[in-house]
């Protein structure tokens, strides 16, 4: 075998200095072709890729352990819109540092947030990070659907040639792909033995220095107020867009409505209490319930919801001279209508916590979906009796 | 944190147990424990059915209902009777 040649494209022996995208570096790739499995030029236009390497199966894009500006201002996209949705990374091998044929494999998903989260932590380190194709998404959810997954681990390391990149047969795969990556299969079928790796890339470091340890703080998953906090804005996000919209066009149409037309004097005064409302039972559904989580009794999500929504419009209904409600029927609907809508939403959040599991979502949904239907088939028919006796019909 | 209690489908044949440790090493919730050169539950309220034991366990000693503890994807899975799947790529859900 011949010995391989690890070479900077752009002359230099250690590559550009952290958080320096040379552009000499960046014009340099442009010539270098795709190898199979490895990334292609395209992947040169981005600011992350600060020079290349070569190897015996071809050249493999360097990356920075920087995160640029715009890397940051893509994070917080992420957080707050539907861009997380194709923030990708071409899958393939690329390199951190100087690798050489022994150093360590660190497998990862190609959501880019993900992969700048662990290429964050590699600063000084010499590895090969391996990323999969899991579609954009983390990989955590990746290895639940199975797209982090033996499969594509076994397909990766053959498309990549990566027992000729390296000349050990040990990988490490985050702990939290082992939903989707059957340990001894993967084994079995490629020779390389997957060593699981902390649940946080932050402790990779620590765990390499402990010749490949875990402790048991590196192995468990936490769900602190910071994580639930970030989470919030795509909880709000969509409640906002899918259902309010429709929510205040009926309210606002409701309280118009009149036996003459639609008054618009009529449906803007009349809506803009329940307007509020509406804003209430979604924050207290997807921003106080998730913040609050561990602080608010029971753990259905449901009950954690609902006593959250409730809490609110009562606070709001008692200390807002302007929005109280004389009329009874509209009172019983507030209360009855908007702590459900908060119940609703908290339960989504389930999809988004790092403990909640399928049986018991499954059980809250058995039980909860039956009261929705019904609580708002009472708050219509609530608010007919109410709009009945405002015509004097009855 | 936990979620509700007595409800996760985890399920442990103990017989089968080599005692390798694979299981305590991928759960990310300390729900096992080696004792006696075999695995035994700690806390069974603590399993979120991630099903990173069953997966990584070479003997087959274990089992679980594996599926999205998600409730978008649940309730989506009612409405089209198609499989629970949380569908994050198609950026139409809010779970994940």
């Amino acid at each position: 075998m011949t010995e391989l040649k690890f070479i900077n494209n752009n002359g230099r022996q250690d590559g550009p200095a952290c958080c320096e995208t040379s552009r000499q570096a960046k014009k340099a790739y442009g010539s270098l072709s795709p190898q199979s499995g490895v990334p292609g030029p395209e992947v040169n236009q981005a600011g992350w890729v600060v020079g290349s390497l070569m190897t015996e199966v071809g050249p493999v894009w360097k990356v920075s352990t920087c995160l640029a500006l715009s890397d940051l201002w893509e994070h917080f996209k992420c957080r707050i819109s539907a861009f997380r949705n194709s923030y990708l990374v071409i899958p393939g091998l690329y390199a951190v540092g100087t690798p050489d044929k022994n150093s360590d494999v660190l497998v990862s998903a190609n959501y880019k947030l993900s992969f700048d989260a662990l290429r964050k932590t590699l600063k000084g380190l010499d590895v090969w990070v391996l990323v999969l194709d899991t579609k954009g998404i983390n990989v955590w959810c990746a290895a639940g659907k199975g797209t982090f997954g033996t499969e594509e681990l076994l397909s990766r390391i053959a498309t990549t040639r990566l027992d000729k990149v390296v000349d050990h047969r040990r990988i490490i795969v985050p702990q939290l792909g082992a939903p989707g990556i059957s340990a001894h299969k993967v084994g079995k079928a490629s020779g390389f033995r997957v060593n699981y790796g902390p649940v946080r890339a932050e402790d990779i470091r620590a765990y390499i220095a402990e010749g490949y340890h875990a402790t048991k703080e590196m192995r468990t998953v936490d769900f602190p107020v910071i994580d639930r906090l970030v989470l919030t804005p795509m909880e709000i996000n969509p409640a906002m867009k899918k259902y309010y919209p429709w929510y205040a066009l009926a309210m606002l149409a409701f309280f118009g409505l009149q036996p003459g037309g639609i008054l618009f004097r009529e449906a803007l005064l009349g809506s803009l209490p329940f307007l509020l409302f509406g804003l209430i039972s979604v924050l207290a559904g997807a921003f106080i319930t998730p913040v609050l989580l561990p602080f608010i009794p029971f753990r259905s999500f449901a009950v954690k919801g609902w006593l959250a929504g409730i809490l609110s419009i009562i606070v709001v209904l008692k200390t807002t001279a302007l929005l109280s409600l004389t009329n009874t029927f509209l009172l019983v609907f507030s209360y009855l209508f908007f702590p459900l809508a908060s119940s609703y939403i908290a339960l989504q959040f389930t999809g988004s916590t790092t403990f909640t599991g399928m049986s018991g979502v499954k059980k809250e949904l058995k039980i909860s979906i039956p009261l929705y239907i019904g609580g708002s088939l009472v708050s219509l028919v609530l608010l007919i009796v109410y709009k009945l006796g405002e015509w004097r019909i009855i | 944190m936990k979620y509700l209690s007595d409800i996760t489908s985890l399920k442990f044949f103990q017989e089968r147990c080599t005692g390798c440790g694979m299981c305590v090493e991928v759960c990310p919730h300390e729900v096992f424990a080696i004792s006696n050169r075999k695995a035994s539950i700690l806390d069974k309220d603590r399993c979120m059915e991630c099903s990173a034991c069953v997966t990584n366990c070479a003997f087959g000693a274990l089992a679980v209902d594996k599926g999205v503890g998600c409730a978008a994807a649940l309730i989506n899975s009612l409405i089209t009777g198609g499989e629970p799947s949380c569908d994050c790529s198609s950026g139409n859900t809010t779970c994940c």
